[in-house]
């Protein structure tokens, strides 16, 4: 299996302590991508601290899988906001210097 | 180090029962949770203050150590005792902590005199391995500097990193330096580093992503004549035809004249370049008397 791009589920959620129950629910609300490698559901490395975002929201502060989504839609929007900020700030001062 | 009142940063009385100061924490915790805060620092403060706060006021020990010795502080050998007994009861405690993605090591030096830091915390979610903190660092660079690849040496909390910065790095660009940021808790990973760019142009080049924009200044003969200029780009100088006729605010393009594109070695945006002709000034009177026979002609 390839170990440098995926960790299983089984693996993240002992490490972290958490039922295996928490991806399924996850994955029923589109929070999570998994994928079947060599039969064994796993997730992107890539991902994980997105997953570990999305444990903290829902373990530290009670907010339910529909909360979740909810607050992770509004979290990207948020960044995208940011990002297109920067990109306005950049363009402004084009004119700005002069 | 200053007395810290737990009671005002959870927004509740000396009185108030363990519910209030629950639901008080709860309230708060929602609110500047670094989850929900990407980025801002001031939440994170807060964060840790109500985490710091709900330590001592959840734990019925703790609270009436505070409420007995809080404001002598000072006297904090004297609970050494106290501390030993206290030690023994949190294990097996389990009673849910926020963690914000913090190490253990979050605390005040109140806390940490009083309730001797990490020690003094109720366990949550025990041998629960999480990720270190991520560390937000800003990297301040010039125009130039980010023309080609760069290298610096940054230190972050006592350790070296070399970085390689790839030409063509935007103003506020935040690039991300895995496993460089704090340590994990309990045995987890590191979190990561996030420098964020910030490019300061100290240019005469405007930049818009990989193009970039300058402007020149050209006689009025030629430009209404034509003729040859030499312009400075990023990168050296170039000699230019100008169209007879020229106008004020004539716009060229110098193809792969501007700035590297990010990550694509090689490659790079444009150059433009707008005119700006320069009108003569203290017009002797044989100029003016030309000027004015041109003037007759039109």
């Amino acid at each position: 299996m390839d170990t440098d791009n995926y960790i299983t589920i089984e693996q993240f959620c002992s490490y972290y302590n958490v039922p295996t129950s928490f991806f399924d629910r996850l994955n029923e609300y589109e929070l999570v991508e998994i994928i079947e490698v060599e039969t064994t559901p796993c997730v992107f490395k890539e991902h994980i601290s997105d997953i570990e975002k999305l444990m903290r929201l829902h373990f530290d502060l009670n907010i339910n899988m529909e909360g979740l989504d909810v607050v992770n839609k509004l979290l990207k929007r948020v960044e995208n906001l940011q990002q297109e900020i920067t990109t306005l700030n950049n363009r402004l001062s084009l004119y700005e210097d002069n | 180090m200053a007395f810290i009142d737990y009671y005002k940063i959870l927004g509740v009385a000396k009185t108030a029962s363990e519910k209030d100061i629950k639901k008080a924490y709860r309230k708060l915790a929602r609110k500047y949770h670094p989850d929900v805060n990407p980025n801002d620092k001031e939440a994170e403060k807060k964060f840790k203050e109500i985490n710091e706060a709900h330590e001592v006021l959840s734990n019925p020990a703790n609270r009436k150590k505070y409420d007995e010795y809080g404001k002598d502080w000072q006297h904090a050998e004297q609970f050494e005792k106290a501390k030993q007994q206290r030690r023994q009861q949190h294990q097996g405690s389990s009673q849910r902590q926020y963690s914000g993605g913090f190490s253990e090591d979050d605390f005040s030096d109140f806390f940490e005199s009083m309730f001797g830091g990490s020690s003094g915390r109720q366990q949550s979610r025990q041998n629960v391995k999480f990720r270190g903190q991520d560390f937000n660092a800003e990297l301040q660079l010039t125009l130039n500097d980010v023309y080609t690849i760069h290298k610096r040496t940054l230190t972050v909390n006592d350790k070296n990193i070399r970085i390689t910065i790839p030409a063509g790095i935007e103003n506020g660009q935040v690039i991300k330096i895995k496993g460089h940021g704090g340590k994990g808790v309990n045995g987890g990973p590191s979190g990561d580093l996030y420098i964020k760019f910030l490019i300061n142009n100290n240019t005469k080049f405007r930049r818009d992503k990989d193009n970039l924009y300058t402007d020149v200044e050209i006689d009025l003969y030629t430009a209404i004549l034509g003729g040859e200029v030499t312009i400075n780009t990023f990168d050296g100088k170039v000699k230019l035809k100008v169209k007879s006729e020229t106008q004020n605010g004539t716009k060229v393009k110098l193809k792969g004249k501007g700035f590297p594109k990010y990550k694509k070695e090689g490659q790079f945006g444009d150059l433009f370049i707008t005119y700006q002709i320069k009108m003569p000034t203290n017009l002797s009177a044989k100029e003016k008397e030309l000027f004015k026979e041109l003037q007759k002609l039109r």
